[in-house]
């Protein structure tokens, strides 16, 4: 059984232009000790759908199911709820700063966390604070547990926050976008922290990020998110070597070591929709080279297309249409022109 | 920090020292004769100018400028014009009772602002909020005086007149004296601040919350799966007071100076009252010595503040 298994995970907010419909319909599941790499555009849904599951989200209507260990976390009550928030699910957030609180010290607020959930003593949670500071490599941590978070650096805030959310042993960890606050040397230490107490303790993790660097470095599957919605689901070799959506081939187009030096940096034309009107069809189609007629006419499912072994896309092309090199390119030119033409001919 | 407080308490003075001097200067630049104004409309001239060397104003106006300077300098405000008690003395009698009020009142709407506020900022655009709202601008609105006089008339008058003598009309009693009848005295004097003061809390309080509420550490303390209380209480407000105490702190500096109107609409015999006669009296030195007080409480109130902030917020250094 899944660690989480989310399905049909729907997420809108009533603003006065209209309702925004943040999450449109995405299923995954985590294995306990596994990674899951959610990557998408700012606006693509990824942070929304993680801090539902969880509760973080206020004021919206929600649809689906979110079982973790078997229990629907959409429908648990608050009290319930809050046992397994902090507990068994923990997250980090992408400023480490604004992350913790600026009025207490850093021990405090990691004493706080542990005193939550577990009956134990001021003095044995501090002693546990000060093990978790020293475990995420803060230097002197039995002088640093009483420094508050502005005297900390970047990176530290950040292990402080990792130390935090590891405080209670949680079985899945939620990583949003924990890097991108922070200098590129940083980034590198606080993935490899991540990775060393990943294996330590066998946690598994959500990591949500912009970065396809970091979904390489640590994810074992990938969930690629556009506008609210899934579009390519596979484990990380099928979608750095077979990707089949548009989207996701856009994605590691874009990517400076592509084509090695010289070679002018390749970007996706055009911008993520509104929320608040989604184009009819599929939701990237005025954006994709591919784009046939019915792209903009229905939306396409995710189904299973035949890179890996549990692959699966929401993309009208043949599902055999995967792979990034120029062959697969041009079959794909060809296959979409066919598919206006078809239509033309039909209309004609 | 003994720094900082140095210099603020040498620029606390130098701004005394002119307020001081302003006062002082009007006095001489403003048309009138306090001499003629005492000895009365009868008074043959010579009355008048041996009540005008009495008082000393028949000397320089520096001379009189420097040896106001140098007794204030040592405590002693000079003697009032109309009545020949000493300023401090007068003031001595009035300061108990305005601070009484002002206290009472101040924790009142402090409390009353800020509750109001965490309410009304925890359930935003509810019915609590727009209820709470609506009555808050509706006592904001309202004038003091007003205000007072309406609460006089249903609690004290109407329940009077049904033989219910809860709330007295009007007067004071030291609290030294019977703490019950001074809290009983001065219970519709502090409702009346209180709820003239306690929109601006409320408005100030549920404005920072809301702001604090969107934070990024309140969501990391939702997230670590606190209580609803703490994250609100501990998380929240603790964030969210700094600049409620900050406009608390200078409120209650310059109403300690004299709550003028409601003094004197529950006959209350404090600082506000005495800064009518004297002004009435064109009694220079009680005026002098009321307004450098005031002043001084603002001075003081402004330094206290800014070492709350310092206590309240540990990245704000003084220095």
């Amino acid at each position: 059984m899944s660690l989480l298994e989310v399905d049909d995970l729907h997420v809108s907010f009533s603003t006065p232009d209209g309702v925004l419909r943040a999450v449109r319909g995405i299923s995954f599941a985590v294995d306990p000790g596994e990674t899951l790499g959610i990557v998408g555009e700012s606006g693509s849904g990824k942070s929304v759908s993680t801090q539902t599951i969880v509760g973080l989200t206020q004021g919206a209507r929600i649809s689906g199911t979110a079982r973790f260990e078997g229990k629907d976390l959409l429908t648990m009550s608050e009290s319930e709820l809050r046992t397994v928030r902090g507990a068994e699910i923990a997250m980090i957030f992408q400023d480490p700063l604004s992350s913790l609180h600026p009025h207490y010290r850093v021990g405090w607020q990691i004493v706080e966390m542990i005193r939550a959930h577990e009956a134990v003593s001021k003095k044995e949670a501090r002693k546990r604070a000060v093990e978790l500071l020293g475990l995420v490599g803060i230097p002197s941590p039995s002088q640093r547990v009483d420094d508050f978070p502005h005297q900390f650096s970047g990176g530290m805030r950040q292990r402080a926050m990792i130390a935090m959310a590891l405080a209670l042993n949680p079985k899945l960890l939620i990583a949003d976008e924990p890097t991108t606050a922070l200098d590129v040397t940083v980034q590198a230490q606080i993935m490899a922290l991540i990775k060393r107490l990943q294996k330590e303790f066998g946690t598994a993790v959500i990591m949500i990020t912009h970065d396809l660097g970091i979904i390489a470095d640590i994810a074992d599957r990938v969930m690629v998110m556009y506008a609210g919605k899934p579009m390519e689901y596979t484990d990380k070799r099928t979608l750095y070597h077979q990707p089949h959506h548009p989207y996701t081939e856009g994605l590691i187009g874009s990517l400076p070591q592509q084509g090695g030096r010289g070679s002018p940096l390749k970007s996706i034309p055009g911008l993520p929709p509104s929320l608040l009107r989604v184009p009819k069809g599929c939701p990237f189609h005025p954006r994709c080279v591919y784009a046939m007629d019915r792209c903009a006419g229905e939306e396409p499912p995710m189904r299973q297309v035949s890179g890996g072994l549990d692959h699966r896309s929401a993309c009208w092309l043949p599902p055999e249409a995967v792979g990034t090199t120029t062959d697969i390119v041009v079959t794909r030119q060809e296959l979409a022109r066919q598919g206006r033409s078809s239509a033309q001919e039909e209309s004609a | 920090m003994l720094r900082f407080l140095v210099r603020r308490v040498i620029f606390g003075v130098v701004v005394l020292w002119i307020v001081a001097t302003v006062v002082f200067a009007m006095y001489f630049i403003a048309p009138h004769d306090v001499a003629r104004t005492l000895a009365g409309r009868q008074a043959n001239a010579e009355t008048v100018a041996a009540i005008r060397h009495n008082l000393g104003l028949d000397r320089p106006i520096l001379s009189q400028y420097g040896s106001f300077l140098w007794k204030a300098l040592h405590g002693n405000l000079g003697y009032s014009y109309s009545n020949s008690e000493s300023v401090t003395s007068l003031i001595g009698h009035g300061l108990p009772v305005t601070v009484s009020l002002v206290v009472g009142g101040a924790l009142l709407w402090l409390v009353l602002g800020v509750t109001t506020g965490v309410l009304a900022a925890t359930r935003p655009r509810s019915v609590v909020d727009r209820t709470t709202t609506g009555f808050a601008l509706f006592f904001y609105s309202m004038p003091t005086f007003l205000l007072g006089e309406v609460l006089l008339l249903l609690l004290f008058f109407r329940l009077h007149l049904v033989g219910i003598d809860w709330f007295p009309g009007a007067g004071f009693v030291p609290f030294s004296e019977n703490p019950l009848q001074w809290a009983r005295y001065l219970i519709l004097p502090w409702l009346t601040i209180a709820l003239v003061t306690a929109a601006t809390y409320i408005r100030l309080t549920r404005g920072s919350m809301l702001e604090v509420m969107g934070e990024d550490y309140i969501r990391t303390a939702r997230a670590k799966g606190l209580r609803k209380r703490r994250v609100i209480y501990r998380h929240g407000l603790r964030a969210a007071i700094t600049p409620v105490l900050t406009q608390f702190g200078i409120d209650v500096g310059t109403l300690l100076g004299g709550a003028i109107v409601t003094e004197n609409v529950f006959g209350l015999p404090g600082l506000g009252q005495l800064v009518i006669s004297s002004l009435a009296k064109q009694d220079l030195p009680t005026v002098i010595g009321l307004v450098l007080l005031a002043s001084a409480f603002v001075v003081v109130a402004n330094i206290i503040v800014d070492i709350l902030y310092s206590v309240l917020d540990a990245r704000v250094r003084l220095s």
